[in-house]
């Protein structure tokens, strides 16, 4: 597996198009950072989770991808009912620290806020993959191609980089340099390897921009795409689906009088 | 005559007193070129390092940039157009296999260069699968591309040209990087499709050896300006070989000669691994994953061993691990006592300093190992690391450049030197510093004939002088002229050659 390919099992999920992906993920952030209440939040959590039992993932990717999520949601959850702006009733005091059912409330709105936007963003995206996303871009959105598969071309030196660091520091050992001089050492030994790996990148970088053009790239002469981008009626139902959870989950807020819009 | 596909139309050259001039440069990179080369032409293109030959191919390419990159005189024309306007008629492939793949996907990549042209979506697959059947890359459409070898990689590129039918196909030094059956399988490639397309084809290629029998026309290029000799490769060679061979050209008929070795009294045994297992520990990963094992051998001063094997069978990481560097991932490493002198005997705890008098390691690509924003200042920083006096450090580091000609290049940013003059100063670098075991990875990778002959005779005087050596190399005739013993990965026992066999 790699950053470029992932392994993505085949699913209903997988085969939609990205674009509608991605602005499921919009949509549902968007309407979730309008206000900031644990109903709302809450809701489109409990919709979002019975949507990823069909998310293609297996258990064991699903818990991978979305570890850190679970791991900031408490910690976000955690800190804000703890030093949050203390509001109603006094629950629990211990030197600076008041717990408040005020803070309580913000606490468990911010913990389920961070999941219900961080999990069906990761989900999503870890389903797709790049290249699919850049043919999307290009296709559906009409984004300029120039921009959308340079960066695309762009992304696959990346897995150069961690290639270049690793001799890099091998180097600076085998050169005598690679330890000793206390913070001062450390800091040379960081940004003396990244220099270099930044000379090296844009070096690589221009020998692929050549390689690109000597293919005929960058031209401003239209240009056709092999594998064609659509969008079908599943990612019109998908993008449905993203706009149903977003409504009811602002509408149920603003019924149970929890909706604090946060502009207002 | 082949059969020749419909739809190509071979292309025209002609060069009309043609130059350019980078621009920032004071000198003309090519100036005066008059030059016709005719439909289905196969073209060997040589000449000493800077004569131009790479700037030519580029403007053949449309890739070399406007007036903002450069200043051009006369005219370059392909098929009476100009190169920078004959967009889709010209392909192609660069040295660097690494900077060339340019999507995820085999198939994919193939087809970049037709969507380019507007190709119709249904003939780009066609184009793509008759490209990858042509070079014999005989993989699923959606193989990832970062799994390729180095030869796998540039048949994609070549792939990826010839799906774009061009009638000009173009290759810059394409097998420079390439073990010896990448270079086979790319050169036969190449003939392949041009027996089918009946291009006209240019190479850029310092091996003379592997082009000779495919091309019909070779033409040399003066550093001067304009053009040294054309005319068929035989009668060329013939009377220009000597000059050739003189510039870095390999010329098959004068190979470079091996130097005399010495050997020393008596060999002790600096390193010694048994049982060894090599690995590199992936990214995010604890534990290392184990790419070669079982390895036994002795590294002994004034000795040259030498590590073979097909690609990836872990000689990189063998090197790595043997030059201190890299943990072992099982087995033994050990130094013997005289070596370690008063350290512990496992390389891979020393500190980086106390490796520097023992252990000197030349990385296959000489730009990891550059430190310094000048040749002068980056050669001082081992000795420096040492504690080495300023006048010990000035005459180590003036005798080491002139020894290795880079007096001229002093305040040179090493980044800016040619493959060459980069090859030499990571080589200099390491002496610098007088370690006892010499590790080199590819030493002799892409060189030109000169800087191979250069290095192999510094080698030879070290290894007289008592330095051991361990050398990873794809290169027979660096075997040939160096090794006392040849360790083939893969194969248990290490074979015994040259003097070391006495």
């Amino acid at each position: 597996m790699s950053l470029l390919t992932p392994t993505i099992r085949p699913s209903v999920v997988a085969r939609l198009n990205p674009v509608a992906k991605l602005a499921v993920a919009l949509i549902v952030s968007c309407a979730l950072l309008l206000s900031i209440d644990w109903v709302s939040a809450g809701v489109a959590l409990l919709l979002e989770c019975l949507l990823l039992l069909w998310c293609g993932l297996s258990a064991r990717q699903f818990w991978l991808r979305t570890a850190p999520v679970w791991i900031a949601a408490p910690m976000a959850s955690i800190t804000t009912i703890l030093y949050g702006e203390d509001s109603g009733a006094l629950l629990w005091q211990f030197g600076f620290i008041s717990v408040t059912e005020g803070s309580a409330q913000l606490g468990l709105a911010i913990g389920l806020r961070v999941l219900a936007i961080g999990l069906p963003g990761i989900v999503l995206l870890a389903t797709t993959d790049p290249t699919d996303l850049a043919d999307g871009l290009a296709q559906v959105l009409r984004l300029p191609a120039r921009f959308v598969l340079g960066g695309l071309a762009g992304l696959r030196l990346v897995g150069m980089f961690i290639e270049d660091w690793h001799s890099l520091t091998l180097a600076r050992r085998a050169r005598g340099v690679g330890d000793g001089g206390g913070v001062r050492g450390a800091a040379r030994r960081f940004f003396g390897p990244a220099f270099s790996l930044l000379v090296i990148s844009v070096r690589r970088g221009s020998k692929l921009a050549t390689a690109m053009e000597a293919r005929g790239f960058g031209s401003d002469a239209p240009r056709t795409w092999a594998r064609p981008s659509r969008v079908r009626a599943p990612d019109a139902i998908l993008v449905g689906i993203g706009l149903g959870i977003a409504g009811i989950a602002i509408g149920v807020a603003v019924w149970a009088e929890t909706w604090s819009f946060i502009l207002a | 005559m082949p059969a020749r596909g419909p739809q190509i139309r071979a292309v025209q050259i002609r060069a009309r007193d043609w130059g350019w001039r980078h621009a920032g440069r004071h000198s003309q990179a090519v100036s005066g070129l008059d030059l016709q080369i005719e439909p289905g032409e196969r073209v060997l293109l040589l000449g000493a390092s800077g004569a131009g030959k790479s700037t030519l191919v580029h403007a053949l390419a449309g890739v070399l940039g406007d007036a903002e990159d450069g200043d051009e005189t006369g005219s370059l024309l392909i098929d009476g157009c100009r190169a920078a306007e004959a967009r889709g008629r010209v392909g192609l492939v660069l040295q660097d296999p690494d900077s060339q793949v340019v999507l995820a996907r085999v198939g994919d990549d193939v087809a970049f260069g037709c969507e380019n042209l507007a190709v119709p979506r249904a003939e780009i697959w066609l184009r793509v699968r008759r490209a990858l059947a042509e070079v014999r890359l005989d993989l699923p459409l959606d193989h990832p591309t970062s799994s390729l070898s180095g030869g796998q990689k540039q048949r994609l590129a070549l792939a990826g040209v010839l799906a774009m039918q061009p009638g000009l196909l173009l290759l810059d030094e394409p097998t420079a990087n390439l073990d010896p059956n990448g270079v086979i399988d790319v050169r036969d490639a190449v003939v392949r499709s041009l027996d089918h397309s009946g291009a006209t084809f240019v190479v850029i290629e310092h091996r003379v050896e592997v082009w000779q029998d495919v091309v019909d026309r070779l033409i040399v290029l003066d550093p001067a300006g304009g053009v040294l000799a054309d005319g068929p490769p035989r009668e060329i060679l013939a009377s220009q070989g000597e000059q050739l061979a003189q510039a870095g050209v390999w010329v098959p008929a004068l190979p470079p000669r091996f130097p005399k070795r010495h050997p020393i009294a008596a060999a002790q045994t600096l390193l010694r691994a048994e049982g060894l297992a090599v690995g590199r520990v992936p990214f995010g990963r604890r534990a290392a994953s184990v790419v070669a094992d079982g390895i036994t051998l002795n590294l002994c001063s004034g000795t040259a061993t030498v590590v073979t094997g097909p690609n990836g069978a872990g000689k990189s990481t063998l090197a790595l691990t043997l030059a201190g560097l890299l943990k072992p991932a099982g087995g033994t490493l050990h130094a013997s006592g005289t070596f370690a002198a008063g350290i512990i005997s496992e390389p891979h705890r020393w500190r980086s300093q106390q490796l520097l008098s023992r252990i000197g390691t030349v990385f296959q690509d000489p730009e990891h190992q550059f430190l310094a924003a000048t040749v002068l200042g980056d050669l001082s920083i081992g000795p420096r690391a040492l504690g080495l006096s300023q006048t010990e450090l000035t005459s180590r580091v003036d005798e080491l450049m002139h020894r290795l000609r880079l007096d001229h290049l002093a305040d040179a940013n090493p980044f800016t030197l040619s493959g060459g003059e980069k090859r030499r100063m990571s080589v200099a670098t390491v002496l610098a510093t007088r370690p006892r075991l010499l590790v080199l990875d590819e030493p002799t990778f892409g060189q030109d004939s000169r800087t191979w002959q250069e290095l192999v005779t510094l080698l030879a005087e070290l290894l007289d002088e008592g330095t051991a050596l361990v050398a990873v190399t794809h290169d027979a005739q660096f075997v040939s002229a160096l090794a006392d013993e040849e360790y083939r990965l893969g194969t248990p026992e290490p074979i015994r050659l040259g003097s070391g066999a006495l």
